[in-house]
């Protein structure tokens, strides 16, 4: 071996040949594929990768994060002054919507508790960073810097200050992986807030367009109307704005109404999203088949309120 | 004389190519982003079939699944295949001259966006759209600069 340059070939082939090699890894790798489809079965290999890779994530992203520090760090003082003073003004001002929120929440269950419906509670929430890294340009997919030991767990809904992101696909031991609502292949149980319309909201690619295509032509619905997700499904807490009706198009040759909506959160922009952690109740069922439920049997908060 | 060759450049050089398929591209640009991986898995397999092959080629396409989080295997196939047709026709690939080069690597990078392309369509829904083919437009371009850097490294730090 050491005494033939790597030019040339050896003189007798040892081992197996080429074809026969690219052969077994081509078996074994769609062996592994078909594993991997079937979810789950290979959690634990992937977690163990995960964390070999997550430098890697972290080091592309780190000019990103280095930038947004630089700019911190060396914006004059006037500037930071007067954004302290806007932000401190914002605080009051939420704050005094919080006091009032308060008492509703407590009439709210009060209400709730006289309806015999299950009661909406405060949602735990942490705040996690997208990571500046692309995954998949036809995907709308991303990485945040949250992962199982921050009790992450798949499915979990990602909100961000004004409204609904999307929710976490997998998650590793350092980082997690979310789809957005904007992803071609996800769906969002969704109503409409002015009359309580439920329907289904699909992403499109586009992360400025959602489509409502499961609405009747004859159906309530207007630009301008607020979606807000459904809470149907479990994996969204209800409540929560996804997106603002757009445009309308009722066309009588067609069964369905076209409706497109925009996201209200800003999909592509926002590097900060909130996670949230609800507290894990029955869903709501229609008034009169309230299922009578051992209320112990809800599994419990993973982590309480914060 | 195998003993004295470095180790570490190559292993750079994919880690580097790794990074480059995540970084954030420019806006508009995100659908261009050359295959790094596969030109520098074809560079060191021409270089030294013995050493980067298969395996490498392989290992460094699990890692890339994880990273992109895509179904684990995808990448790892598509680029043992590069890797494959790299080494089948090493003796021919390497006496061309670089435009020629260029282009049969080029074909390389088709078979590989075709590979990653036919999987995810199995998987999943996907979008036909002429912008795949960027990939692979954007490796004419780059394969000649890439393989001139490449072949410095190796020169000057005797890597192979």
């Amino acid at each position: 071996m050491s005494l033939q340059p790597t030019d040339t070939k050896p003189l007798f082939m040892r081992g197996p040949s080429l074809g026969v090699r690219m052969l077994l890894i081509a078996v074994f790798s769609i062996l592994l594929m078909i594993l991997d489809h079937q979810q789950g079965h290979l959690r634990t290999v992937r977690q163990g990768l995960a964390v070999a890779v997550y430098p890697i994530r972290v080091v592309v992203d780190l000019p990103f994060t280095a930038a947004s520090w630089m700019g911190e760090s060396l914006s004059d003082r006037g500037r930071l002054l007067s954004e302290n003073r806007v932000l401190r003004t914002d605080i009051l001002i939420h704050q005094a919507r919080l006091q009032r929120m308060a008492t509703l929440e407590a009439e709210n269950a009060r209400l709730r508790a006289l309806m015999d419906s299950s009661a909406q509670v405060s949602n735990r929430v942490v705040v996690a960073e997208i990571l500046e890294v692309d995954l998949d340009p036809y995907r709308h997919r991303v990485a945040i810097d949250k992962g199982n030991r921050h009790d992450v767990f798949e499915g979990q809904a990602m909100i961000d200050a004004r409204g609904v992101v999307g929710q976490v696909t997998r998650v590793d031991l350092l980082s997690a992986e979310a789809i957005l609502i904007s992803d071609p292949g996800h769906a969002l149980p969704v109503e409409v807030n002015r009359n309580g319309l439920r329907t289904i909201a699909l992403g499109t690619g586009d992360t400025s367009r959602i489509d409502l295509p499961f609405l009747p032509n004859s159906a309530d619905i207007e630009p301008g109307d607020l979606l807000v997700s459904s809470g149907l499904g479990g994996a969204f807490p209800a409540g929560y704005p996804v997106a603002r009706v757009m445009e309308v198009d009722r066309d009588p040759g067609r069964a369905f109404a076209r409706i497109r909506a925009e996201p209200t959160a800003s999909l592509n922009k926002e590097r900060e999203v909130l996670l949230v952690w609800p507290r894990l109740t029955p869903v709501e069922a229609p008034m009169g088949t309230t299922v009578q439920g051992d209320p112990e049997a809800s599994p419990p908060d993973p982590g309480g309120e914060g | 004389m195998a003993a004295h060759r470095r180790m570490w450049p190559v292993l750079l050089s994919f880690l580097v190519a790794l990074s480059l398929e995540i970084t954030p591209m420019p806006e508009g640009m995100t659908e261009a982003r050359p295959a790094w991986l596969a030109m520098t898995v074809v560079f060191w397999a021409l270089a030294d079939p013995r050493r980067y092959g298969l395996g490498f080629a392989w290992f460094f396409g699990l890692l890339m699944d994880v990273l992109k989080g895509a179904i684990l295997g995808q990448h790892a196939l598509a680029l043992s295949v590069v890797a494959f047709i790299a080494l089948k026709f090493r003796q021919r690939i390497r006496v061309f001259p670089i435009w020629q080069q260029t282009v049969s690597v080029t074909a390389i990078v088709a078979i590989y966006a075709f590979i990653i392309l036919w999987i995810d369509g199995l998987t999943s829904d996907v979008s036909i759209v002429p912008e795949r083919a960027l990939p692979v437009a954007a490796t004419l371009f780059l394969w000649p600069l890439l393989s001139w850097l490449l072949g410095w490294a190796r020169r000057h730090l005797r890597v192979a």
